[in-house]
C-alpha cells in the first residue's frame, strides 16, 4: 500500500510534472519566477491549495456529482441522477474559496510574501494547474487517499519546476540575450529547454 | 617577432571604422591563439593567472584525445569484426575507396581498425566543427563578443557522444540546436545554463531516436545489430552481460557504443589531466561517483525479481555506457554546473544518483547520464542559492 502511494507521488512530481510535462499553470509559472524567494512562496501556496482542493473536490464528486452518487439521500430517482455537468462550477468554487482563505491568512501572518506575490495570489484561482489537477483526479477515478497524494505530488512538482526556473532566471540576469528575445521570449526558450531536461522521466513505469 | 608585427599591422583594419570591422571577432581569435591577450580587468575583481579561458578550453580539448583515438580504433575494430563475420570483403562508396588507399580490413591490425574508424569519426567531427563553428563565428561577429575556444570543447564532446552510423545532416542539425538555442541566444560562452553539447545530443535523441538509440546503430556495418552493453544488461541481466563481456573489456572499452564513450581507461587518462590542472572540479567528479556508488549499492541490496538492472554493481555502472565520459567531461563544464564548492558535491551526487535511477527504473532509456546531467543543470543555480543562503545564515549566527 505504502509503495503504491509512493509511486503515485513520484509519478505526480516528476513523470507527469504539471509545468514541464503538461505545460499547465504557465501564466503564473512565467510571471512569478524572477526571484527564488517569491517562487518558493508561490510554490508552497500552490502545494497547500492543491492538497486541500483536490481531496475536497474528490469528496464532492464522489458524494454529490457522479452518476448515482446521491443515492444516500434516498430521493426518488437518485440512482440515475448525474450531476457531473456541474463539475467545473463546483471545482472552481472550491478553489476560489480556498485561495481566498489562503490570501487572508498570508495577508495577516506573512505580509512580506503577500506583497511579493501581489496579484498572482488571487490568480491562483484560475491557475490551470490547480483546476487541471482536480480534473485529472476525476478522469483517473482516484479515491480519497489517492487524491490527497496526487494533490501533494502535483503541487510539489509544480513548485519544484518554478523554483528551478527562478534559479535559472536569477543566473540569466548576467546573460547577454538579443534584444528581441529579452524578457518573456528567453523565458519561454528556457522553459522549453527545462522540459528537455525533465524528459529523463518520461516513460518511467511505476 | 615577425608574426606580432604582421598582426599589429593588420589590427587597425579590424577596429571600428576599419575596412574589416565586421570580422574583428575572427582577428581577435587568431591573435589570442598566438599571443596572450593584453587586456586587463578594470573593476574590482583581479585574478592573475597565465591560463586564460582560451588555454583552459584547449586543454580540455586535448584531454579528449585518448578517448577519441581509442574510439576510432574501437569503431573500426567492431566494423571489421562484423564484416569478417558476415563475409563482406570491402566497404562500398567513398569510405571504401578511401580505406583501400591506406589500409585493409583486418580486425587484428591496429592500423586497419584506426583508418576504418576514422572514416566514420572524422566526417562527423568535421561536420560538427564546420557547422557549429559557422554559428559561433556568425554570432560572435554580429553580437560583438569573442569567438571562444569553448566551441572546440563543445564540438569534440558532441561528436564523441554520437554513434558511428549517425547521418551527417542530423549531426549538423544537432550541433546547430546545441550552439544556437542552448548557448548563443543566451549570450555565448559563460552565459548559458545547459551544457550545449548535451542539449544538442538530447535534441537528436528525442527528434530522431531511430538513428541514435537501439541496437542497429552502434556498429558501422549495414544491417548488423549489436546491442550496447547496457542494452544487454537491461534485457538479459547480469548473467547475459558477463557471458558477452568481461569487466576488463568494458573498462578498456572494447565494446559497441558511442564513438568516444566506451573506454573508461582512456577517459580516465584525460580526466586525470583535467583534475591535476584543476580545470575540472574534483568535487563534481567525486560527487557523481558517490551518487552512483550509493544508489547502485542501495538498489543491489533492495533487489528485484523482475528488473535485472537492480543487480548491476557499481563497478559495472562505472564502465558501461557514458558514465565515465559524462563524469569527467560533461558534468564538470564550469558554466552549467554549480558554482559553490558545497554545491558542486551535491550537483555531482544528483547526477550520479539520477543516472543510476534512469538506467535502472526507466525502461524507455537504457542510458541515463545525458539526461541526468541536463536535469542537474536545471537545478544547479537552485543548489547554489541554498548553499549561499546557508552560508549567510551561519555567519549571522556567528555574529549574534
Amino acid at each position: 500500500m505504502f509503495e503504491y502511494y509512493l509511486s503515485l507521488l513520484v509519478k505526480a512530481v516528476f513523470v507527469e510534472n504539471m509545468a514541464l510535462a503538461f505545460f499547465l499553470g504557465m501564466c503564473t509559472f512565467l510571471a512569478v519566477s524572477k526571484k527564488i524567494e517569491a517562487a518558493l512562496g508561490l510554490g508552497i501556496a500552490v502545494v497547500v491549495v492543491l492538497v486541500i482542493t483536490v481531496p475536497v473536490n474528490n469528496l464532492i464528486y464522489n458524494n454529490l456529482l457522479r452518476e448515482g452518487a446521491l443515492t444516500w439521500t434516498g430521493m426518488e430517482g437518485a440512482e440515475s441522477m448525474d450531476l457531473s455537468f456541474l463539475g467545473y462550477l463546483s471545482y472552481i468554487g472550491v478553489i476560489a474559496a480556498m485561495v481566498q482563505i489562503l490570501e487572508m491568512f498570508l495577508d495577516k501572518f506573512v505580509p512580506a510574501l503577500y506583497n511579493a506575490l501581489g496579484v498572482f495570489l488571487p490568480l491562483i484561482t484560475v491557475n490551470c494547474a490547480i483546476l487541471g489537477a482536480s480534473l485529472f483526479m476525476v478522469e483517473r477515478d482516484y479515491n480519497f487517499g489517492e487524491s490527497v497524494v496526487y494533490g501533494a505530488g502535483a503541487g510539489i512538482g509544480w513548485a519544484l519546476a518554478i523554483v528551478a526556473l527562478a534559479g535559472i532566471r536569477e543566473k540569466l540576469k548576467y546573460s547577454d540575450v538579443p534584444a528581441g528575445l529579452q524578457g518573456l521570449g528567453i523565458t519561454f526558450v528556457t522553459v522549453g529547454l527545462m522540459s528537455l531536461g525533465f524528459m529523463s522521466f518520461s516513460g518511467v513505469q511505476l | 617577432m615577425g608574426l606580432r608585427k604582421i598582426l599589429d599591422n593588420m589590427e587597425p583594419h579590424f577596429h571600428k571604422g576599419g575596412k574589416y570591422e565586421n570580422w574583428y571577432a575572427l582577428y581577435e581569435a587568431v591573435d589570442t591563439i598566438f599571443y596572450a591577450p593584453g587586456s586587463t580587468t578594470k573593476t574590482t575583481a583581479h585574478v592573475r593567472d597565465g591560463v586564460d579561458l582560451k588555454r583552459m578550453m584547449i586543454t580540455v580539448w586535448m584531454c579528449t584525445f585518448p578517448a577519441m583515438f581509442f574510439g576510432m580504433w574501437n569503431v573500426g575494430y567492431h566494423a571489421n569484426m562484423a564484416m569478417a563475420a558476415e563475409g563482406i570483403a570491402a566497404v562500398e562508396g567513398w569510405r571504401g575507396a578511401l580505406i583501400s588507399l591506406f589500409a585493409g580490413y583486418d580486425p587484428a591490425s591496429l592500423w586497419d581498425n584506426m583508418i576504418h574508424g576514422a572514416m566514420y569519426f572524422l566526417p562527423v567531427y568535421a561536420v560538427t566543427f564546420v557547422v557549429g563553428g559557422f554559428w559561433e563565428v556568425l554570432f560572435a561577429m554580429k553580437r560583438g563578443h569573442e569567438v571562444n575556444e569553448g566551441f572546440f570543447v563543445t564540438s569534440i564532446l558532441f561528436a564523441l557522444t554520437l554513434p558511428p552510423t549517425i547521418p551527417l545532416w542530423q549531426v549538423a542539425l544537432g550541433i546547430t540546436f546545441g550552439v544556437v538555442v542552448a548557448k548563443e541566444i543566451f549570450g555565448g560562452t559563460g552565459k548559458n545554463f545547459l551544457n550545449p553539447a548535451l542539449a544538442g545530443r538530447a535534441f537528436l535523441y528525442f527528434a530522431y531516436p531511430a538513428q541514435i538509440s537501439g541496437d542497429a546503430v552502434w556498429t558501422a556495418v549495414d544491417g548488423y545489430t549489436g546491442a550496447t552493453a547496457l542494452g544487454v544488461a537491461a534485457a538479459e541481466g547480469m548473467n547475459g552481460l558477463t557471458e558477452t563481456l568481461t569487466w576488463w573489456d568494458s573498462f578498456l572499452g572494447v565494446m559497441p557504443g558511442s564513438m568516444g564513450e566506451t573506454s573508461t581507461l582512456a577517459i580516465m587518462v584525460g580526466g586525470a589531466v583535467l583534475l591535476a590542472t584543476k580545470i575540472a572540479s574534483w568535487r563534481i567528479v567525486l560527487g557523481v561517483f558517490i551518487g552512483m556508488f550509493a544508489l547502485s549499492s542501495l538498489l543491489n541490496v533492495i533487489g528485484s525479481d523482475t528488473n535485472p538492472m537492480f543487480a548491476l554493481p557499481w563497478y559495472w555502472h562505472l564502465t558501461l555506457g557514458g558514465l565515465a565520459f559524462g563524469m569527467f567531461f560533461m558534468a564538470t563544464d564550469p558554466v552549467s554546473a554549480s558554482m559553490t564548492n558545497t554545491g558542486k558535491i551535491w550537483f555531482g551526487i544528483l547526477i550520479g544518483a539520477m543516472t543510476v535511477m534512469i538506467r535502472v527504473v526507466n525502461p524507455a532509456f537504457p542510458e541515463g547520464i545525458m539526461l541526468a546531467i541536463l536535469f542537474a543543470n536545471l537545478f544547479a543555480p537552485f543548489i547554489d542559492h541554498f548553499v549561499v543562503q546557508a552560508n549567510i545564515k551561519r555567519r549571522m549566527m556567528r555574529n549574534v
